[in-house]
């Protein structure tokens, strides 16, 4: 078990930087999830930990070790592939202790982690099968089986879950969960899945075009996201955002149809400036029309039994806002509807450059 | 149940599909006919008559001890040339595999030599051992080595497996290169994190999943071997020095057309016929299912 720390880290394909210098560290023990849209560098940032893409600038480190220039052999890392890669010509006890083999430990050795594992995993009844034989999270698990096996000091992860259904989705997910709290083992785990991303790690890495736009508990980035981009990549379904200007005391924002909305903490640096506010659709709450803060013209009303999404337009004006009300709600479309907001639920953030400034 | 499409009778089809029933029968079955027809005789010396003789000519060729000693030699080149072109070809596969820059020249430089024409390919090898103008005995008697293959029958031997194995790299390497870039490179990756080396990991991974091209290939080559190398050996030795490099094919034609004992010649030819079958009925039995995975 080591931490792994990132710094400056950059990756380039001849002219194109796609990933520009990141800094962070990861604690022993740790779990961390990287999540970003395609494209945003995440795989590459993986790959480039477990040695499988050259490192262009800066460096990494595990434990107290610099592994730029390490091999992926050398680097004490177990990695589990999106398609499992498993090897598909060896059973599965060949697959597990292929690595094991590899570094001259004892047959006996081999024999007790390998089954040692086989049981945490219950894969036990599968040793002797070919990988072609066993189903989707059957192999999932003998990934993750031949990963562990070998005790490294970091498990890198990469979309592991992305190939199975959703049903074995939920419960691998919570399989990976308990086995890194059981076994302690530094983790990074890279997904473009939102719920992945918020219940798996103890962390969580927004990468978005090759820069960490934030690093922090899921909770933290949920209920304070640092930037438009964050604001609206994490949370299902997305943050609203309405184009505003604060007053000119900085205690209000007063968005385009002319509606202010008190803050729950006067922004005095930045008076009168134009605004993006985020506003998330659970947070949005039904009021009568006497206490409102906004009025939404129904556009479209989906039921989905434990709550209703209404997306709607703002009290005329062409801007989209969607909101979620708990329960079955009968509503049609073209109805008006009254809600408030809890100035704590208010994100306010720069129009320019996109930065949370309250 | 198995439902057939019906089509209404009509002589299209059989039109479309004529000449190349007509091909086969005029080119095939025709002349195998022909040499069925002549292994059960004998023709006299002036090929005035023949005599149906039964199996005689058959059991002529099965007590031989030149024709037995023929069938080894034939094994023995089989075995040299499949060993040698395909070994070298799977070395320049897994190297051609890796190369990223210039991977397209580099592939259509190794293609080249399928295109030449195997008496061709046979009289660039003898010009280029040839032991008076050669540049290769020049070398070779450098390192000490006399080389004469007019008159070793072992030099001789090596320089055929040589050429006919040369020419066959290029259908190989193909094939090769296309049986690894067909394995996921995860699992490459993986090995490699699981801490195995190139050569390690070509030995436990790539060797096993390329299993059944290599099944695949050995029998192409084993076929390509025993009946397509007349040229290259017409070319460079002409099966001698004292038969040493006569294989099975070369010794119907030497027995046919220049000992003019037609009878045995059809003999060897059908003992060759047999042998096309088994094997082709062999490689279809067993590649269709796959070997490996």
């Amino acid at each position: 078990m080591s931490k792994i720390k990132f710094d400056y880290v950059r990756k380039s394909y001849g002219p194109n930087e796609v990933i520009h210098g990141i800094n962070g560290t990861i604690e022993d023990g740790e779990f961390v999830v990287i999540v970003g849209p395609s494209g945003c560098g995440k795989s590459t940032l993986l790959r480039m930990v477990a040695g499988l893409e050259t490192i262009t600038g800066g460096e990494i480190k595990i434990g107290e070790k610099v592994v730029n220039k390490l091999e992926p052999a050398k680097r004490s890392i177990a990695m589990v592939f999106q398609n499992y890669a498993l090897y598909p010509h060896m059973t599965v006890f060949e697959n597990m202790s292929y690595g094991l083999k590899i570094r001259k430990v004892p047959k006996a050795e081999i024999k007790r982690r390998v089954e040692e594992t086989a049981e945490i995993l219950e894969l036990t009844p599968y040793l002797k099968r070919s990988p072609r034989e066993l189903s989707g999270g059957q192999r999932q698990r003998v990934a993750m089986g031949r990963a562990i096996v070998r005790e490294p000091e970091v498990f890198l992860f990469d979309e592991p879950l992305s190939n199975l259904d959703a049903k074995l989705r939920v419960q691998m997910r919570l399989e990976i969960k308990k086995l890194q709290e059981r076994l302690g083992i530094t983790s990074i785990y890279v997904t473009h899945d939102q719920v992945e991303a918020m219940t798996l790690g103890h962390r969580l890495m927004v990468l978005n075009g090759g820069n960490v736009e934030q690093f922090g508990t899921p909770i933290d980035i949920y209920l304070k996201p640092e930037t438009l981009f964050v604001a609206t990549f994490i949370g299902s379904p997305a943050m609203n955002i309405l184009d505003g200007r604060l007053s000119d005391d900085g205690t209000a924002a007063i968005l385009t149809t002319g509606e202010a909305i008190q803050l729950a903490k006067p922004l005095l640096s930045h008076k009168g400036q134009a605004i993006k506010l985020g506003m998330r659709p659970e947070h949005l709450i039904r009021c009568d029309a006497d206490k409102a803060l906004l009025y939404l013209n129904a556009d479209v009303v989906e039921q989905l039994g434990a709550d209703t999404i209404l997306h709607a337009n703002l009290g005329g004006s062409g801007e989209t806002v969607i909101a979620r009300i708990d329960g079955v709600v009968p509503a049609a479309s073209g109805e008006r509807f009254s809600f408030t907001i809890e100035p704590e639920n208010l994100h306010v953030f720069d129009s320019d450059k996109g930065k949370r400034i309250n | 149940m198995i439902k057939r499409v019906h089509f209404p009778a009509s002589p299209l089809p059989y039109l479309l599909v004529a000449p190349q029933i007509v091909i086969t029968i005029v080119f095939f079955l025709w002349p195998a006919g022909q040499a069925f027809y002549q292994s059960f005789h004998i023709e006299d010396a002036f090929g005035l008559g023949s005599e149906f003789v039964w199996f005689e000519n058959f059991e002529v060729l099965f007590t031989d001890p030149l024709y037995l000693a023929t069938f080894w030699r034939t094994i023995l080149f089989s075995a040299l040339v499949a060993v040698v072109s395909m070994g070298t070809s799977l070395v320049l596969a897994a190297f051609a595999d890796r190369v990223i820059r210039g991977a397209t020249f580099y592939r259509t430089l190794l293609i080249w030599p399928y295109a030449i024409a195997p008496v061709l390919a046979g009289a660039i090898w003898s010009f280029m051992f040839h032991p008076t103008l050669g540049i290769f005995p020049y070398f070779l008697e450098m390192a000490g080595i006399d080389w004469n293959h007019y008159m070793s029958g072992n030099q001789a031997m090596a320089l055929v497996v040589l050429a006919a194995s040369w020419k066959q790299i290029a259908y190989n390497f193909l094939f090769y290169l296309a049986g690894m870039q067909a394995i996921p490179k995860s699992v490459i990756e993986a090995a490699a994190i699981d801490g195995a080396g190139p050569v390690y990991r070509f030995r436990t991974i790539i060797l096993p999943l390329l299993s059944p091209t290599t099944f695949f290939l050995l029998i192409i080559n084993a076929v390509y071997a025993f009946f397509d190398t007349f040229g290259i050996i017409h070319a460079v030795t002409k099966g001698g020095p004292a038969s040493s490099t006569t294989t099975l094919v070369y010794k119907v034609f030497t027995d046919g057309f220049i000992g003019l004992d037609l009878g045995g010649s059809a003999a060897q030819s059908i003992v060759l016929m047999v042998m096309v079958i088994a094997l082709t009925v062999f490689q279809f039995r067993y590649i269709e299912r796959k070997v490996e995975y």
